[in-house]
């Protein structure tokens, strides 16, 4: 109990935080609710000496992203006097009093350039080792993906899996009458709109390698796919042909598109150059095929098809062949998302009530996990790590996101001040530098 | 800029026909609004801000609220995409223009209500749209001369969360060439 409670005060701390980094004027997404299960890493983390003379302060971030992930608990340092900032100062014994069982430490400089030197150290607290330590020199505005960096460093040394805590995210926010495809850091902040337009943007999907985003955009008043390259803001139709064109999705080398074309019938699944040009036709069938995904040695496809009645996921060979049926269980299964690992597939799952909510199949199994309550999730996307399902809660009108935990044990909800979020998509690791 | 092309030579041609057909000239006006890259949310709007420049003696059918061609929209059932039997004659309506009306074509854009996943509700508006599309068929409109669409549910024609407003979101609307 105690445990919990620590945890939500920490968490309301964390969202002030948050709204309190608004303030340029930026709404962003703020998290508003998170719950945990299970076993929590506590780990203190001490105020970095100088930060409050710094423009960004380091360790809030650190310790909202750590909070976040549901996997750690956040020491309380209330009553603790002097909290020390050099290695020499740390009394591990202390810490162990308190249950610690890793322990942050560091400091800003300023240097004469304008920049700042960040420091930080990672400490196991039962052993009274050095885990690690980092030091960045970096400008002002490098200050908030230096704590980023920290934090990723702290989860993979202490969790032994990769941070996701530099990568970032795509949405559809929906502004009024106005649609803006806009990519943010992984925790909200510093979001950009890289297209703004009065028709629909839906389905943004990040390249492989980070730099570019496949959507599908109705500025022709028509649906049309278009990659978009990040750094230089250069467009591209890639599939326009007569009909639909929608639901884009790369293929893991980054070279090709799926997508769903209805050219020559109702809905089929097709690939096109991820430069634009002729499509290859992939499923053959009088009914709806759609919503495709490459799987990820790229020889087959996971897609939905309503030939059975109701909208399935089944799989079939890219180059074509008899295809798989892999959802037997309702009968509405759509929106297919391969995990990092291709070993699961998140989807849209309705249940008996009518009830969006996000599930995952097991593919070697076929065991399906309903991860969500709904009563309108959608739009399921992993992170690169394959720890967290990032997805669209349409309940109530309010477009927000949903975060899951891909064991159903941690939730979040994200919200925007600005409009309705819309189709997250969780890019890639390394997409920081694409900037 | 083939779209333009398109536009213009079809411009000239409906000016030829204009003083035979006066009720063809409409489309004429209306053209700069669909080759207008900006997207004109409010067709009235849109209409004020042009100059006319023959004004039209005759009424558009099209445009006429007492012909049957004003009614533009097909409504449907939750999660179906069966045309109902009331709006036969709406078809028909249509169906009898085309006919009459060799060249006109006519995009068919279909709709879905926002309980189904977003993206899978392309699938739904697209099938809403075949639907329309089968039964104007049947009637004898070639299928080069219909386009099929769909929005899925990015276009709601009422913004509420009840079955009063999806009712109204699950629907195909008939868009002539031009419009």
């Amino acid at each position: 109990m105690t445990q919990r409670l620590t945890l939500r005060g920490l968490l309301f701390a964390a969202t002030l935080t948050l709204l309190a980094g608004a303030f340029p004027a930026r709404a962003q997404l703020v998290i508003d609710v998170t719950t945990s299960a299970g076993k929590q890493v506590p780990v203190a983390i001490l105020p970095f000496a100088n930060e409050d003379g710094a423009p960004q302060n380091i360790t809030p971030v650190v310790s909202g992203n750590l909070a976040r992930t549901g996997l750690f608990r956040i020491v309380n340092l209330g009553g603790i006097t002097r909290l020390p900032t050099e290695p020499s100062e740390i009394n591990f014994d202390d810490w162990t009093a308190r249950s610690t069982e890793a322990l942050v430490i560091g400091g800003i400089s300023a240097l004469p350039d304008g920049r700042y030197e960040v420091r930080f150290r990672l400490f196991d607290v039962a052993k009274k080792v050095q885990l690690t330590s980092g030091s960045f020199t970096v400008a002002a505005s490098q200050l908030r993906a230096t704590a980023h960096k920290i934090s990723d460093e702290i989860y993979e040394k202490l969790l032994g899996e990769r941070g996701i805590f530099s990568t970032k995210i795509a949405y559809v926010l929906k502004r009024g009458p106005r649609f803006e495809l806009q990519v943010a850091d992984a925790d909200g902040f510093n979001p950009q709109a890289v297209l703004s337009s009065l028709e629909p943007i839906r389905s943004p999907k990040w390249s492989p390698d980070g730099t570019k985003l496949a959507y599908v955009s109705y500025e022709s008043r028509k649906s049309t796919v278009i990659v978009q390259d990040l750094a230089t803001g250069q467009r591209r139709t890639v599939a326009n042909f007569r009909g639909d064109n929608y639901a884009p999705n790369w293929s893991p080398d980054g070279t090709k598109l799926v997508v769903a074309l209805s050219k020559d019938a109702i809905s089929q699944v097709y690939v096109v150059p991820a430069t634009g040009g002729d499509a290859v036709r992939v499923t053959e069938s009088n009914s709806i095929d759609t919503n495709a995904t490459f799987t990820n040695d790229g020889k087959d496809i996971i897609f939905v098809s309503d030939r059975s009645g109701g909208p399935q996921l089944y799989t079939v060979p890219v180059g074509g062949g008899v295809p798989k049926r892999l959802t037997f269980e309702g009968n509405y299964n759509v929106n297919p998302r391969m995990s990092p690992d291709g070993k699961t597939v998140a989807f849209v799952y309705r249940d008996a009530a009518r009830s969006l909510r996000i599930a995952t199949l097991e593919l070697a199994s076929g065991q399906v996990t309903v991860l969500t309550d709904g009563p309108l999730d959608d739009s399921p996307s992993f992170s690169p790590n394959g720890r967290t399902i990032l997805y669209e809660d349409k309940s109530g009108g309010r477009g927000r996101l949903g975060a899951v935990s891909s064991d159903g044990r941690v939730k979040q909800k994200l919200s925007s001040q600005a409009g309705d979020v819309r189709e997250p998509a969780w890019g890639p690791y390394g997409t920081s530098s694409a900037r | 800029m083939k779209k333009i092309i398109v536009a213009l030579s079809l411009a000239v041609f409906l000016s030829a026909c204009a003083s035979k057909d006066p009720a063809k000239d409409t489309p004429v006006v209306d053209r700069s609004q669909t080759t207008a890259v900006a997207p004109t949310p409010n067709p009235n709007l849109a209409r004020t801000t042009q100059v006319q420049p023959t004004p039209t003696p005759a009424i558009n059918p099209l445009k006429d609220p007492a012909s049957p061609l004003s009614k533009r929209v097909i409504y449907f059932d939750y999660d179906k995409d069966v045309v109902k039997p009331e709006y036969a004659s709406l078809v028909q309506a249509h169906a009898n223009f085309l006919s009459q009306n060799r060249n006109r074509k006519i995009r068919l854009e279909g709709h879905a209500d926002e309980r189904g996943s977003r993206e899978y509700n392309m699938a739904l508006g697209q099938r809403r749209s075949d639907a329309v599309r089968k039964a104007a068929s049947v009637l004898g409109v070639g299928g080069d001369r219909m386009e099929t669409l769909s929005f899925g549910e990015d276009k709601p024609k009422a913004t509420g969360h009840d079955e009063a407003s999806w009712a109204q979101n699950r629907r195909v609307e008939i868009v002539y060439d031009g419009e």
